[in-house]
């Protein structure tokens, strides 16, 4: 299985690189990602020497230009495409059928991979974009339980990569409009949710804090609570008079305890989510991962994931809880 | 204009559901999209009582066409979306890729629905090669994406797809594999006891400081504005919509379709009986502040 860990810069795409990542995936510093936050991604030149970087120790580098762009903006995520063939890229990462149609058709020689963003969940879903555009792999949405990644992965027409840790979009990707309704602007048209010029943070007397997002109160915190972003779907908010986490607490997705069975289904390859985390992040858990898929390579029936890697995670996870998220059924 | 009964998103138990819809024979809506789009759970009505619906909406002089599912997980789920395609005989909503590809393979006419991430001119000509007749842009793409998106297509020489357009109710914002209302009534999914049927309307979602904000209704996330695009007949009418969709709500909906009726055959612009949707106009999708 092969290790897919995110760059959000050219020191985190060497961290990821050194501590083991087959490949990274990294986005352009502009709206054709899903993570275009001010200060990240990769300039022409930095990408280059990103991709030097990574062909030099034999590894890969994929470029996400798993937006949707509108008519008028098409041109430029055309461009977008020419630049990854045209830079060496191994793959692009992509959503929307106007892109991937003109990447088949203009290079068909880079290989397609199918975003999460892409919602395909199904066997007939990826046959069309296997059909239509010739996907040579399909990240799967968070949606799908353990038991339907191993049938899903017999019947795909092409190899499955599905997601192993990081922030947890408990929505089907490509199909939340939770960020747009509140700001305007949303993952899909611009590559940001609940984007860090709409919150604002307000101190209380009493040392707790509350945090909105454009006048929207997402949460209140008493004094010392560890408050994490506010994006919507990890807010409290009142329901039949109780305020709880309605939708989903913070917490990251972790499915280290079914690394076997993910082995064991054919899943090609496990993505670290975290394109907007620091170089410590990637470091930290591109080799925790890394391990872990050595050890079973090695030795597959000895395999248990150790204590120490479950907490080196948990310290990098959201609220410092993970989940198994939807691969459990008791999640849903 | 035609206007258009959109897909209940709601579960209500099946003699309100029947009633509903012999209400909707009457009612001057040239369309009417029957299905289940939200959970494949829901039982009220199966997949053939749909189709046995559809079939005497029809009888009565309604296009009707069969919504799928937005998410499609299980295997049984792919079975149900097959039996309506192919046992159907009528136009499909193909509200994800599985329903496009079912449709385009047996070559049965579609409808892409909101949530199949249409934004532009080249994807709309692709879908139109495998089989789509009509388009439902997405519930973020307001007035100016749609002008220019019209702009490409005539360019390319080509003719747009018949323009349906949500114009009235609650926005579908989000899906997921979990269901909220089960977890709003601490329930695990698999032993949910059909408890949405109880929120016709939704399960009204507020901030902590009693702003209504959000509708849970299952693994769907809605707006809490009942959204009206009444009062912009005049600029939908300029870009071509061909069509307007007035999704059910629980009360008043013989009051909201004759509004809509009587306002599509007068040029003057209509008073609004909701709220202003703001991806319309490029903004947020919800009124934010005062």
């Amino acid at each position: 299985m092969q290790l897919v860990c995110p760059a959000g810069n050219l020191p985190a795409l060497q961290a990821a690189i050194d501590a083991g990542a087959d490949a990274v995936y990294a986005g352009l510093r502009d709206q054709t990602n899903a993570r275009a936050f001010p200060g990240l991604n990769f300039s022409d030149e930095e990408l280059r020497r990103g991709i030097a970087w990574a062909h030099a120790r034999g590894r890969k580098v994929y470029l996400a230009l798993n937006t949707y762009p509108d008519s008028a903006r098409l041109a430029h995520w055309q461009a977008a495409v020419d630049k990854a063939a045209e830079l060496g890229c191994d793959a692009i990462i992509a959503a929307e059928l106007a892109v991937l149609d003109y990447a088949a058709r203009t290079h068909p020689l880079l290989p397609r991979h199918l975003s999460v963003q892409g919602s395909a969940t199904t066997a007939p879903a990826l046959r069309y974009m296997h059909e239509r555009f010739g996907i040579a792999r399909a990240v799967l949405p968070r949606v799908l339980s353990i038991q339907q990644v191993e049938r899903l992965c017999e019947s795909s027409p092409v190899p499955l990569e599905v997601f192993a840790f990081g922030s947890l979009c408990i929505m089907v990707e490509g199909r939340c409009q939770l960020s747009s309704y509140v700001t305007g602007a949303s993952p899909n048209r611009h590559g940001v949710c609940s984007p860090a010029s709409f919150v604002r943070w307000e101190e209380h007397a009493d040392g707790g804090r509350s945090v909105r997002l454009n006048q929207v109160l997402i949460d209140r915190f008493a004094p010392a609570e560890p408050a994490g972003y506010p994006t919507v779907c990890k807010g409290r908010f009142d329901v039949r008079g109780e305020v709880f986490h309605a939708l989903e607490e913070p917490t990251s997705l972790n499915t280290l305890e079914l690394l076997p069975r993910l082995a064991q289904a054919g899943v090609a390859a496990l993505k670290i989510e975290g394109r907007q985390r620091g170089v410590a992040y990637v470091a930290s858990v591109t080799r925790t991962w890394r391990e872990a898929l050595d050890r079973l390579a090695a030795a597959p029936d000895a395999w248990q994931a150790q204590p120490a890697w479950q907490q080196e995670l948990a310290r990098h996870a959201e609220g410092h809880q993970t989940t198994l998220g939807p691969y459990h059924r008791h999640w849903h | 204009m035609k206007l258009s009964l959109g897909p209940l998103q709601y579960l209500w138990s099946r003699e309100r559901t029947l009633a509903f819809y012999r209400a909707a024979a009457d009612w001057p809506v040239e369309i009417v999209y029957l299905g289940e789009t939200v959970c494949s759970k829901r039982r009220e009505l199966g997949t053939r009582d749909w189709i046995a619906l559809a079939h005497e909406l029809a009888e009565s002089g309604k296009e009707v066409v069969l919504s799928s599912l937005a998410l499609v997980e299980a295997e049984s789920e792919l079975g149900a979306l097959k039996r309506l395609v192919e046992d159907g005989g009528l136009m499909i909503e193909a509200n994800d890729l599985s329903a496009v590809q079912l449709c385009a393979e047996r070559a049965v006419p579609f409808v892409a629905g909101p949530t199949l991430n249409v934004y532009n001119h080249r994807a709309l000509a692709l879908l139109a090669e495998d089989g789509m007749r009509r388009w439902v842009p997405g519930v973020e793409q307001g007035q100016a994406l749609l002008r220019e998106l019209r702009e490409a297509v005539l360019a390319d020489g080509n003719g747009m797809p018949e323009l349906e357009v949500i114009a009235y109710g609650r926005l579908p914002l989000a899906y997921s594999a979990r269901c909220f209302t089960a977890r709003a009534l601490d329930l695990p999914k698999d032993q949910c006891g059909f408890r949405c049927i109880e929120y016709p309307d939704g399960l009204p979602l507020a901030t902590r400081e009693g702003a209504p904000f959000l509708r849970i209704n299952g693994i769907q996330i809605q707006g809490e504005d009942v959204t009206d695009l009444g009062p912009e007949l005049p600029a939908l009418r300029e870009l071509g919509v061909d069509i307007l969709r007035l999704y059910p709500q629980a009360d008043g909906m013989t009051r909201v379709i004759a509004h809509f009726d009587l306002v599509r055959h007068v040029a003057a612009t209509p008073p609004p009986i909701g709220q202003r949707n703001g991806y319309w106009h490029g903004e947020p999708g919800m009124h934010v502040g005062n």
